[in-house]
């Protein structure tokens, strides 16, 4: 069977995949992106004990393997009664890793914003939290686009991974393809050329995005 | 307490498989890194593609690719081999673009000079553009590093026997999941703090005197992941 | 006069960047030991002229001769040729990561091969002409912008160049340190080595250049000894340039 025949069996099968790894790139982000947030302004303005768990949170995540993560959450949980599906698993194993880094990236965007910002939202008469919700996040937003479009194309990538512990997305289904017709190699290229394509893709979109965004004349290195 | 052993063992091979893939990705990474920036248009042309293929691909699908290829390719390299190579290689192409950065901010002057007191272009590079951006890498390094360290966990996916594999194997005996995998967790985190540590007595130690406000300059962008 | 060899003769350089020309046809020698400034308005080519001088940039056209030798020549080595042609430039561009005695002995221990021992010698006597040797230790950062460009100067001397080309020295100093390395360079001229310097130091051209190029939009203009040029310009622009910067100089003379 030639290589172009096979790519035409086997892509059904790896379309489903592929809309999977879609998915699940697009929830964990999203969860990423709401706990992120709250721990980046945990550690930038929390007090005491919520500021040592945000950093305590971050640095764990960000010291320790994304599989072992979800081995944690898929193998461990359940001791503690907590038992779900391996697509969820992976999602929130997902999710939960990708927080710590945008935390970050949010947590850097915001000490990057000038102290003036601040200082003239207080001067008009907000409040501390109306001052950052208001004046500050929504230029954080802007400022933290490039390393998030970067760590969306990471989890995208990550997302793999996902397989290990056996949820349904593009490598899962590679795998089970080339285990009936033992021909590995010859799959695994037609997914990283999938993988290739997608993440080309998407760093080009969100090049796009970038630049319609930009403040005019305010520079963001 | 008879599973101190085995991760002891896991800790020790997942250690090798860093120290090994880092040091081809630093190899290679270093050349390409001047093939950019020296070389001449195809040249450059080439490096970006292969740059572009190792960055886009997961790390698990360049694992699978190098550990099924080799076979298809009538090689058969053993899973450990293939994954210092499939992210030996994949590390390449990221410390390509740490050690391009770091070149490329140098002042051009620097050349100039060295070229003005008759050094050739490949001395002029030994011994005066590569110190400066060894120095200057250093901080990004460290997170490839601590990124690398973490990569080496997915060689258990195509049967490479580290720490988490180890660890799989005394669950499989002690049926202590979490206690097992909070373990190994803990591991790569002092594996990573200790490495970053490490990186940053380097960089103190080499630091040239009254230059510190430049590296920590470098320094601001280390949350990069 | 004329008994002294012609050390640099550069006949009808050449050199576009694009379509841009930017130097149109120069020529001009410098006999051994002498010193020529060249000055012009910026953006004329000054900074491409000394790079074509010593290959750092390859005129489009046109000769250079070190010493007799044609330099311009496809077969002639230029790293041989650039161990004897010293270049100070406009930003020092001393070597970061090494020390002020590093900087110096660098070139004698990678480039002439000198053994450890005698390069060391070597660059401290260099760094006591330049009055620095107890700054040795002190890597470029830790130095005031004088002090790095009087260690340049060494660096260069160290070679023992037939010919020393500066680009505007003193041009990214504070006012304050200026002096220090014209100090340097006046006796430098003194002492006999020719050096070809582009300044607007009229100070430094008056007391020891022996001709003063004026370059404007890639050409020579006009040129002449010091006191025929300041006082007797033939050309409006010379004169008119000429007024611009004793307006920005200052015509004190001595510094
Ligand atoms: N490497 C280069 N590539 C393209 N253009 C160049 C290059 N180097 C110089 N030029 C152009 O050549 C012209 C002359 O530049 P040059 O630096 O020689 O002028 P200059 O007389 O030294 O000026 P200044 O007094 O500002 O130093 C400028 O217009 C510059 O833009
Ligand atoms: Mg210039």
């Amino acid at each position: 069977m030639s290589l172009l025949s096979l790519i035409k069996e086997i892509s059904p099968q790896l379309l489903e995949g592929t809309l999977v790894t879609l998915q699940l790139t697009g929830f964990a982000i999203s969860l990423g992106f709401v706990i992120g947030m709250f721990l980046a302004l945990g550690r930038l303005y929390g007090r005491g004990p919520v500021r040592k768990f945000c950093i305590g949170y971050i640095e764990f995540f960000r010291g320790t393997p994304l599989l072992v993560q979800l081995f944690i959450v898929y193998y461990g949980l359940p001791r503690y009664g907590i038992k779900v599906p391996s697509i969820v698993a992976a999602l929130l194993g997902l999710g939960l890793n990708s927080a710590a880094y945008q935390a970050e990236y949010f947590r850097g965007a915001i000490q990057s914003i000038d102290e003036g910002q601040m200082m003239a939202a207080r001067a008009l008469g907000m409040k501390k939290l109306q001052a950052i919700l208001n004046i500050l996040i929504p230029q954080a937003l802007r400022i933290v686009i490039p390393s998030w479009s970067n760590e969306l194309i990471y989890t995208l990538k990550y997302s793999s991974v996902a397989y290990i512990i056996g949820a349904p997305e593009l490598m899962a289904q590679a795998k089970f393809i080339a285990a009936e017709n033992f021909r590995y190699f010859e799959v695994f290229l037609v997914v990283a050329f999938i993988y290739l394509v997608i993440v080309s893709l998407l760093s080009w979109i969100l090049r796009i995005i970038e630049n319609r965004v930009r403040i005019p004349g305010l520079q963001t290195s | 307490m008879t599973s101190i052993f085995p991760l002891l063992r896991g800790t020790i091979t997942t250690l090798e498989l860093t120290i090994l893939l880092l040091a081809i990705g630093l190899a290679i990474g270093i050349f390409l890194a001047l093939g950019q920036v020296y070389g001449p248009l195809p040249v450059v042309a080439v490096i970006n593609i292969y740059e572009r293929f190792f960055r886009s691909i997961p790390a698990l699908v360049l694992l699978f690719l190098f550990f099924f290829g080799s076979s298809y390719f009538g090689l058969s390299l053993s899973p450990f081999l293939s994954a210092v190579l499939a992210l030996g290689f994949r590390s390449s192409a990221y410390q390509s673009q740490i050690f391009r950065g770091a070149i490329q901010s140098i002042d051009e002057g620097q050349m100039m000079a060295a070229r003005a007191l008759g050094m050739k272009g490949f001395q002029a590079i030994k011994c005066i553009i590569l110190p400066q951006a060894i120095r200057l890498a250093i901080p990004p390094w460290s997170n490839e590093y601590s990124s690398v360290l973490k990569d080496t966990s997915l060689a258990y996916a195509v049967g490479v026997v580290e720490l988490v594999r180890e660890g799989r194997y005394i669950i499989v005996r002690t049926f202590e999941p979490m206690l097992v995998y909070i373990t190994i967790a803990l591991v790569y985190f002092v594996l990573t703090y200790a490495g970053n540590k490490l990186l940053a007595f380097l960089e103190k130690k080499l630091a040239v005197p009254g230059y510190e406000l430049k590296l920590k300059e470098a320094k601001s962008t280390k949350y990069e992941r | 006069m004329s008994d002294k060899t012609i050390i640099l003769k550069i006949e009808d350089i050449h050199k576009s960047y694009g379509k841009e020309k930017v130097l149109k046809g120069i020529s001009f020698s410098v006999k051994e030991g002498e010193t020529k400034v060249i000055i012009g308005p910026s953006g004329t080519g000054k900074s491409t002229l000394l790079r074509c001088i010593n290959g750092l940039t390859k005129p489009d056209k046109g000769h250079v001769w070190l010493d007799g030798v044609e330099i311009t020549n496809s077969n002639v080595n230029l790293d041989r040729v650039r161990q004897s042609i010293g270049m100070v430039f406009q930003n020092f561009n001393l070597f970061t990561h090494l020390t002020a005695l590093d900087n110096v002995r660098i070139g004698l221990v990678k480039v002439k091969k000198l053994p450890r021992d005698v390069a060391t010698e070597k660059a401290i006597a260099m760094l006591k002409k330049v009055g620095l040797e107890k700054k040795a230790h002190l890597y470029p950062a830790q130095l005031s912008g004088g002090q790095q460009q009087r260690v340049s100067i060494a660096r260069a001397l160290a070679m023992d160049p037939k010919l020393i080309l500066f680009d505007e020295p003193t041009s990214a100093l504070d006012p304050e340190l200026i002096g220090e390395v014209l100090y340097v360079m006046k006796n430098l001229a003194e002492s006999g080595m020719t050096m070809v310097v582009v300044s607007h130091e009229m100070g430094f051209a008056r007391s020891v250049c022996d001709e003063i190029i004026f370059l404007d939009k890639g050409v020579v203009v006009e040129q002449g000894p010091p006191d025929v040029l300041f006082n007797h310009p033939r050309n409006k622009r010379t004169r008119e340039f000429l007024c611009k910067i004793s307006e920005l100089y200052g015509e004190s003379g001595e510094r």
